[in-house]
């Protein structure tokens, strides 16, 4: 835990909120540029001891992420209808956030994400756009995501990657069984496998031990710190500076401004829930595309009557979702997927738009396992399966070591009517307002999704399955978000967006935000690679603005 | 660095020892156990090895009644009720769940499959038949060595059939 302790009437030079994937960047960059940095966050401050392979805890309990009992969110499909309590969106919620327990999948975003507004045309029902950065803005950045977190990759692999001025600093994971059919089969169809790129050290690195290959990344905390979750690689440098305190299970319901429309800092409860001020020159919100929106439209201010950083009244609007859909196979031999990291192949022949699809939208596909021995029984059967008996029993026991999956990771376009606000009645056990999930799939997501459904099942097929299965891929019921995108676009126009193109925001000066709210569009998913980019990115533009006197 | 054996022997040995079964009810009277139980016992038999009886399954949803599912003592004590109702319906003559006939409680599963109880119940006897063995199921792991999950802290390549495979057409 943190050495250094700042009083809260010290108005330090940053305050970051949120310790994950986006704040545990910030941190280390700004402290070790020299600057004094509290970073706040919701969550505990657990360690590689505090985890464990429980699959009670972690999967069928919130875990390391939100508790909808302390926390409730209420979902609905269009603001017509009235919404429920449901755990719609999912979040890490502990110090290095929800790179503490991500399934590591570490994609960079191609050259076309950053421009298929130009390159795709408008989208009826979305508001496409193109992003006020280009990939080429973001390289030096991703490279330096990968070399300070710990990347294993192989460069060159994906002929669709877009360049990169550096090869990933560690090789690929030991491929798995799914890996290997998967390999086969796609190469047999004529298409292009490679090693996945994931943040779980493949090698020693930087002082840390490798991958045991356990088979619990998914949910889980790394208990070997092999997974390159911002608790493990650079919060304990933001640390060591002696200019950064993280305080944890602080839950900040308040961003304060002066009268000159300037962010002083910010009132958050304590672990005893006592209200406290935290003054600071510049504020840093990470905390992720749903809290990040929920506590602008909680700071609300007579400069700012509809949130705080809402003149445009865009905050919390084009919540873009996690969109994908599973396809699974049986084989003949043991695969024993439980063993060694999720993902090891995948593909990313289909991941651009081709308008002779007749839709916007592509994807990723991957070769997975992610179930876990109870989660199966469960979930993981063909639907026909029976639910009890001997022939469930002899079909989970058989079917759990033969079987593979495929996981398609796909876009999710930018709708206006798709948000994030305050539910209006329920009330979280702070007294503070539930977040109010808003979302239902664009046409073209759907049809994307069932697309690739048709190619999971092609490559099973390809691969000697006995037999294929899908699940239902209307995740909104099945399966909370993990991706939470869009809610705080990024964009020269403050009419229309709501920070610029280093995360600052139009309206308040002193006020970054920058995690997965900035999107401007979804890429394929997995967005930890391109949050943690922008993260660096942000802090090196406000390291350089503070030092000239811009920020102050 | 590489990874210290005294580390990951000290991990499985946490792991392996975590919690040791229960033999008495906390939240459960006897009777209500035996009921239950015969329905564990129903959703995942002892056919071809260990089931929900032999894994102690109702130690399992006994403790987790009274820890993180305290929430579902409601629904037990309800869907208790209304199985015994349909039970006395269906067979009048008999007198508990578990002195029914095999096919008898199966006749009777196939009554209430459809209800939120029976959901809640199959899913707790999968919990604890394949959940960690620290909650008081799972015990010996039998349900882990019925599906073939070995349970370790780490594993070596080859994991399964074809890296295996693979490995050899390489050399």
């Amino acid at each position: 835990m943190s050495g250094v302790a700042f009083s809260t009437t010290d108005a330090v030079d940053f305050l970051v909120l949120g310790a994950g994937a986006a704040g545990g960047v910030v941190a280390k960059e700004l402290a070790t540029a020299g600057f004094r940095v509290v970073v706040l966050e919701q969550g505990p401050y657990l360690h590689e001891g505090d985890y464990s392979h429980d699959e009670i805890k972690y999967t069928f309990q919130p875990g390391l992420t939100n508790d909808p009992k302390v926390q409730p969110i209420t979902y609905r499909k269009s603001d017509a209808d009235r919404a429920r309590p449901m755990k719609a969106i999912e979040y890490g919620r502990q110090v290095g956030g929800g790179s503490v327990h991500f399934t590591a999948n570490y994609w960079r975003f191609h050259e076309s994400d950053f421009r298929e507004r130009s390159l795709c045309g408008a989208v009826s029902g979305a508001d496409l756009r193109d992003w006020p950065i280009a990939y080429a803005d973001l390289e030096p950045y991703y490279t330096k995501a990968e070399y300070e977190l710990g990347i294993s990759g192989l460069a060159g692999a994906n002929p669709f990657e877009a360049p990169r001025s550096k090869p990933y600093p560690l090789p690929p994971i030991t491929v798995k069984s799914s890996g290997v059919l998967f390999d086969r089969a796609t190469k047999k169809l004529g298409l292009h496998p490679f090693p996945a790129p994931v943040a779980i050290l493949s090698e020693p690195y930087q002082g840390r031990a490798p991958c045991v290959n356990c088979g619990f990344c998914e949910s889980f905390g790394c208990e070997m710190g092999a997974k390159s979750s911002t608790l493990v690689s650079v919060i304990p440098l933001a640390e060591k500076t002696g200019r950064c305190e993280i305080r944890p299970e602080c839950y900040v319901r308040k961003i304060e401004l002066d009268d000159a429309g300037r962010a002083t800092g910010v009132i958050y409860f304590d672990r005893k829930r006592r209200e406290i001020f935290q003054r600071a020159k510049v504020v840093f919100v990470c905390t992720n595309g749903v809290e990040t929106p929920k506590l602008l439209l909680m700071s609300k201010s007579n400069r700012f009557p509809e949130g705080l950083a809402n003149s445009s009244g865009f905050v919390g609007k084009y919540l873009m979702w996690d969109n994908g859909a599973a396809a699974q196979g049986l084989f003949e031999h043991p695969l024993n997927e439980y063993k060694g990291i999720q993902v090891t192949r995948l593909i990313h022949d289909y991941y651009a738009t081709d308008p002779k699809r007749g839709f916007y939208g592509g994807g990723g596909i991957d070769a997975r396992f992610d179930y876990y021995p109870a989660g199966f029984a469960l979930h993981g059967l063909p639907p026909e399966a029976p639910k009890w008996g001997s022939e469930f029993k002899q079909m989970f026991e058989t079917y759990f070591n033969r079987t593979m999956m495929l996981l398609s990771h796909s876009t999710s376009l930018a709708q206006v009517k798709n948000t994030v606000s305050l539910d209006p009645d329920l009330k979280d056990a702070w007294g503070l307002p539930a977040v109010r999930i808003t979302f239902d799939y664009h046409p073209d997501d759907v049809a994307t999704m069932k697309w690739l459904l048709t190619k999971q099942i092609e490559i099973l097929e390809a691969a000697g399955a006995l037999k294929t299965w899908s699940q239902p891929f209307d995740m909104v019921d099945n399966m909370p978000s993990r991706h939470l995108m869009g809610t705080c676009r990024m964009g020269n126009d403050p009419g229309t967006s709501i920070v610029n193109a280093y995360s600052r925001t139009h309206d308040v000066p002193n006020l970054f935000l920058v995690d997965g709210s900035n999107f401007v569009t979804s890429g394929r998913q997995q967005p930890t690679a391109t949050i943690q980019a922008l993260a660096y990115r942000a802090a090196d533009y406000a390291v350089r603005a503070a030092r000239r006197g811009d920020l102050s | 660095m590489a990874v210290r054996p005294d580390v990951l022997s000290a991990l499985q040995h946490a792991h392996t020892v975590a919690g040791s079964p229960i033999p008495h009810f906390e939240t459960l009277d006897a009777g209500t156990a035996g009921e239950i139980e015969a329905i564990a016992a129903r959703i995942i038999p002892s056919t071809g090895g260990a089931g929900a009886r032999e894994a102690g399954v109702i130690y399992f949803i006994d403790r987790a009644l009274s820890t993180f599912a305290a929430d579902d003592r409601e629904t037990y004590r309800t869907g208790t009720a209304q199985l015994q109702q349909k039970r006395k319906e269906l067979f009048p003559n008999s007198t508990t769940i578990s002195s029914l006939t095999g096919e008898q409680q199966m006749t009777l599963i196939r009554a209430i499959e459809t209800s939120s109880f029976f959901e809640l119940l199959r899913t707790h006897t999968v919990l604890g038949f394949l959940g960690n063995p620290s909650y008081g199921g799972n015990r010996g792991e039998s349900g882990w060595k019925q599906i073939g999950f070995e349970g370790q802290m780490a594993y070596q390549p080859p994991f399964g059939y074809y890296d295996e495979q693979a490995e050899e057409e390489k050399k």
